[in-house]
């Protein structure tokens, strides 16, 4: 509830950053110089058109993607390559079928060679921390996609990271379920404590999780606008009423630019800006 | 309970009727036994020439050479059919050759592979071997490659080793496939088994089909022999799922 004294150490710190896919031969800058400092310790929200470079975003910051560049840091030292500093929640549960969700969890502990006890203890405790600690030996096929994705998140959990980045986790669940997802989700930061960036289509979902929601132009991307949301912790489902939120949430539309119908379209995450692939197919 | 009894009953009642329509030709025809003899004549022979031995040190050879052929095939198909799936240039220099080797009837091959290296089990095993390489190597080929690329990015956020992918990602999601090819491959090792000995040799079920068919004149061990095939093929073939059915559970 209140802040620290002393100013929070920068947990990401973007400078300058660029990227550029190859199609079809030509490179094509996806982005055009990210800066961005990330408090330790925050929630940061990205939104931003379809295709616009937000996956793109987390996967650099996730050492997946190198940068063309300018800086990446983390935790004041900069990524080079995949980084267990960080910790990456895909848009899809990407579980390992033939494992039990035990053994998913222990996945990154297994490849990281702790010994299979310590493991499979560590991987219990994340999935007593999603609330699956009965379902550990069952493997995905038989859970609901709203437990795979809290398996996910558990797995990304095993190394300890200090930055957790959500890609669109909870866009294939239903909206009662997105929101029992939500608060779950902020219940889970305040354990933990670690710093969260996450790409939403939803601007309500942006404003309540977020302290910051960072709002991206189209393609090739820049940062169009960073929005406090100046709404106390611990958040409660009934704040999404709040006088705040709705002004917040009018700001980031207006930020995101165009008619309301067009801000709208891209909020509800169903309809594009441009008829462009989504980048994190690439 | 009826289910239980329908995978039992269906397939004694479709044998049943194999067996009735070859005595119902038979009869019709009314061949000669040096032509078709009858189910019934053949069984006989089949129980005569298993209780005399002659069987048993045909179908231990032959089952011996397929075990190494076999083994030597597919273990030399696995990570080639890998190679194939994950470097291009692996891919262009070898699938010409393997595919022509494909073209090529190993029927022509075999007595010249019996030329070079003799007509014991290691020319044997040599054609066996190169009978099971190709589906085997083709089908984990194809195997790897169907292996979704999105679980590859995300062992790849946790730093897997070339090694731990192979084993904790790739080789367990390709394992269906995989195990596809080599259910192909084992019929095919029988089949392969067959071919060799038929190039020379002293013993094996190939040497005994010639026997029977040449010097013998034994049209119902012909027969007899040719059923001990088929009976060896769906012995194997059941191995193999048995060994797929433990290793899939396991993964």
């Amino acid at each position: 509830m209140s802040d620290a004294p002393a100013p929070a150490p920068t947990a990401i710190r973007l400078a300058g950053l660029r990227f550029s896919f190859p199609i079809g031969g030509r490179s094509v800058p996806v982005l055009d110089g990210i800066d961005l400092e990330i408090e330790r310790r925050s929630v940061v929200a990205l939104v931003g058109p379809n295709g616009c470079g937000k996956s793109t975003l987390l996967r650099v910051i996730a050492g997946l993607l190198p940068s063309a560049g300018g800086v990446v840091e983390v935790e004041g030292r900069p990524v080079e390559g995949p980084d267990p500093r960080v910790g990456l929640v895909f848009q899809e549960p990407r579980l390992l079928p033939w494992r039990t969700a035990l053994a998913n969890v222990a996945f990154p502990l297994e490849v990281a060679g702790h010994e299979q006890e310590a493991r499979e203890a560590r991987a219990l405790e994340l999935l007593a921390l999603v609330g699956l600690r009965d379902w550990a030996a069952t493997r995905p096929g038989e859970l609901s996609g709203g437990m795979r994705q809290r398996v996910a998140i558990a797995r990304a959990l095993a190394l300890e990271p200090s930055v957790l980045l959500l890609d669109e986790p909870f866009s294939a669940l239903d909206a009662l379920t997105r929101e029992r997802f939500n608060i779950e989700l902020l219940r889970l930061w305040e354990r933990i404590g670690s710093t969260i960036v996450l790409v939403t289509h939803s601007i309500p979902e942006a404003v309540f999780l977020a302290d910051r929601v960072i709002v991206m132009s189209p393609r090739p991307a820049v940062i169009a606008a960073d929005i406090a949301v100046d709404l106390p912790r611990p958040r409660r489902l009934a704040d999404l009423d709040a006088a705040i939120v709705t002004r917040t949430a009018a700001e980031i539309r207006d930020q995101l630019g165009g008619a309301t119908d067009d801000a709208f379209a891209v909020a509800s995450g169903t309809v594009g800006h441009h008829d462009e692939p989504d980048e994190a197919e690439t | 309970m009826s289910d239980k009894r329908g995978r039992i009953l269906l397939p004694l009642i479709a044998f049943v009727g194999f067996l009735l329509t070859w005595q119902v030709i038979v009869w019709i025809g009314s061949y000669p036994t040096f032509i078709l003899p009858g189910p019934l004549v053949v069984a006989q022979r089949f129980v005569e020439a298993w209780l005399e031995g002659v069987f048993w040190h045909h179908l231990v050879t032959t089952l011996w050479e397929i075990a190494v052929g076999f083994t030597v095939g597919a273990a030399a198909a696995l990570p080639t059919g890998y190679l194939l799936a994950r470097s291009r240039l692996a891919n262009r220099l070898m699938s010409p050759y393997l595919v022509a080797a494909q073209a090529v009837p190993i029927l022509a091959l075999a007595p010249l592979i019996a030329l070079w290296f003799g007509t014991g089990l290691l020319s044997r095993s040599i054609i066996i071997a190169l009978v099971v390489f190709f589906p085997v190597a083709i089908s984990a080929m194809v195997a790897v490659r169907g292996v979704d690329r999105r679980l590859l990015e995300m062992a790849r956020s946790y730093r897997v080793t070339r090694r731990q992918r192979i084993r904790l990602v790739e080789v367990p999601a390709a394992l269906p496939g995989i195990v596809g090819g080599l259910r192909i491959g084992i019929t095919l090792a029988v089949v392969g088994a067959i071919v060799a000995e038929w190039t020379g040799g002293e013993e094996g079920l190939g040497v005994l089909i010639n026997l029977a068919r040449g010097s013998l004149f034994d049209i119902p061990l012909l027969f007899a022999t040719l059923a001990l095939i088929a009976l060896l093929g769906i012995a194997l073939y059941g191995s193999v799922l048995l060994v797929e059915r433990r290793v899939l559970a396991r993964s």
